[in-house]
């Protein structure tokens, strides 16, 4: 005689629903309300990039990497030029890397934000949503006064930045990180020590430090369960090794090192250490040229390289081959959503439906970066 | 360590699992197929070596008759040094061991390489499509893929040499 499994079930969530955060949909398998497994379904963003990347020349690579990461836009520039500086062994003049600096931790504060933001709205908390967009949107305004765009910048190029700051940017800038440092306090009087955020969030989806390794999981993932792991210490790149700014870990502030809480409280520590960079980069930022002499089609010698910096989501890695072409031989990108993802079934198992929306929440994916 | 201490170190515990290579760069090092799942694992619980974390897999088609291969970037967070290694695929046939077991992150990036390049890894517990559908037809980013025509009534645009998009 075989069991009835009368408990069991399997629950479709998306493809549309509003806290997978994109186009994604999670099979769950549960029994009552625990859940047992989950089954991530991806790819309905899928449009191949990589492919796309192998017909056109490399400068207009950059566009494709605004789409994948939309809500860091800058950083997923940064990490390409890098990479492909890397790969044709080319220094770039100080002042671009200011900027560049500039803007990657501007986008940082922006990501961050959103996430922060988002992650209130997915366990039912409203207002400091709307606060967070706020402030947000001054960083957007920024953007669109240096370049333009609001979200797709295509700032970054390899070799220089398509724009130079506008005169008045640094008083800009610093207008805003006066006004923005003091509203940080306020998020933790509206969101971080409310009581019933801390009850849904701490505790919960603890992520092991060996098992974050494992899964490939990085950025304020990892180092909310407790690894001093970041690229812009531990493998400086740009001129990341001449600022003073703190590397924020979980510490298990309401509850377990690695839960949802710490995942969020690093977010959040990360935001003023972002400041602290952007005040000193700010002050030190040199004149000069913008827009290094390179030819219209630039040929990398043959080789390749893998290179990873810092996105808000983690590590972004891009892996480039060139066969001395004007257009790559291959491009890989190494998306810091996808492998936090795969983290999802493992850790969410045993939980309650509801608490896959946090923890899902905390781990701050994008699709757009995961399907690529 | 640097790379070239870390592939004496190989040399040395698992001598003639180096392939010779003269195209490589200094950090990468090729290993041969067969003994991957062995190396992968010296690699992984060797204390001196201890590469724990699998930064990222990148499937790699070297040209019309050239082979197809994966090339894993590993990290070690203890001793902070990287290795590239570098396995070959027979393009008719492509086979490798999987490592999903030992970095378990090997399982998504290795289901991605199948899907892209139709490598196969043995021994993975869960070896399908995960970016494509699961009935897309061809290895999309292999140099001589041909897109499919139509995909269940929907025509696939095709990219023509000369003019774009269609």
């Amino acid at each position: 005689m075989g069991v009835v499994k009368g408990d069991q079930m399997i629950l479709n969530i998306g493809p549309q629903h509003p806290s997978t955060h994109g186009v994604l949909r999670l099979e769950v398998m549960t029994d009552g309300e625990i859940v047992s497994e989950i089954r991530p379904h991806l790819g309905y963003l899928h449009r191949c990039f990589e492919k796309h990347s192998e017909n056109v020349t490399y400068e207009q690579v950059i566009p494709f990497t605004d789409r994948c990461d939309y809500l860091a836009a800058m950083n997923s520039n940064f990490g390409y030029v890098v990479a492909m500086e890397e790969l044709m062994e080319i220094k770039v003049p100080e002042r671009v890397d200011y900027i560049r600096v500039i803007m990657g931790e501007l986008n940082r504060i922006a990501s961050h934000l959103l996430a922060l933001g988002v992650y209130g709205l997915d366990i039912g908390a409203f207002t400091p949503f709307l606060y967070m967009l706020r402030d947000r949107e001054r960083i957007l305004d920024m953007f669109e006064y240096t370049c333009g765009a609001r979200l797709l910048y295509n700032y970054m190029w390899v070799g220089g930045v398509s724009h130079d700051l506008p005169k008045d940017f640094q008083k800009i800038c610093i207008g805003f990180l006066d006004y923005f440092e003091p509203q940080i306090e306020e998020y933790n009087n509206l969101l971080t020590y409310n009581k019933i955020f801390v009850e849904r969030t701490a505790d919960v989806g603890v992520i092991p430090a060996d098992v974050a390794v494992s899964y490939g999981v990085t950025g304020p993932n990892l180092r909310g369960s407790g690894v001093k792991w970041d690229v812009r210490k531990d493998e400086p790149y740009s001129i990341y090794d001449r600022f003073d700014f703190e590397v924020p870990l979980g510490d298990g502030h309401f509850g377990t090192l690695g839960d949802c809480f710490d995942r969020y409280w690093v977010r959040m520590l990360e935001i003023k250490e972002s400041v602290k960079i952007l005040r000193q980069a700010l002050k030190d930022i040199p004149g000069g040229d913008v827009h290094q002499m390179l030819p219209k089609k630039i040929r990398p010698p043959k080789g390749s390289v893998y290179r990873r910096t810092e996105s808000p989501r983690g590590d972004l890695g891009y892996y480039i081959m060139s066969d001395g072409t004007p257009t790559p031989y291959r491009v890989k990108m190494r998306s810091p959503a996808f492998t936090a993802l795969s983290v999802l079934d493992e850790v969410s198992r045993g939980w309650m439906i509801s608490d896959v929306i946090a923890i899902l929440g905390s781990l701050d994916i994008v699709l757009g970066e995961i399907d690529r | 360590m640097t790379s070239a201490e870390i592939k004496a170190a190989i040399e040395s515990q698992h001598p003639g699992t180096i392939v010779e290579r003269e195209d490589l760069a200094d950090h990468q090092v090729e290993l041969k197929r067969d003994q991957w799942l062995e190396m992968a694992t010296f690699l992984k619980n060797d204390p001196n070596l201890s590469f724990d974390q699998l930064e990222c897999l990148t499937g790699v088609d070297t040209g019309e008759e050239g082979p197809l291969e994966t090339r894993y970037n590993l990290h070690s967070m203890e001793h902070r040094h990287k290795i590239e290694v570098v396995i070959s695929h027979d393009r008719e046939n492509p086979k490798v061991a999987s490592i999903e077991q030992l970095w378990r992150i090997g399982d998504w990036f290795e289901r991605e390489t199948y899907d892209m390049y139709g490598i196969v890894y043995e021994g993975h517990r869960d070896m399908r499509r995960i970016l494509c559908p699961d009935d897309w037809e061809g290895w999309p980013l292999r140099k001589d893929y041909e897109g499919q025509e139509s995909y269940h009534g929907i025509v696939v645009p095709k990219m023509k040499e000369e003019d774009g998009w269609e």
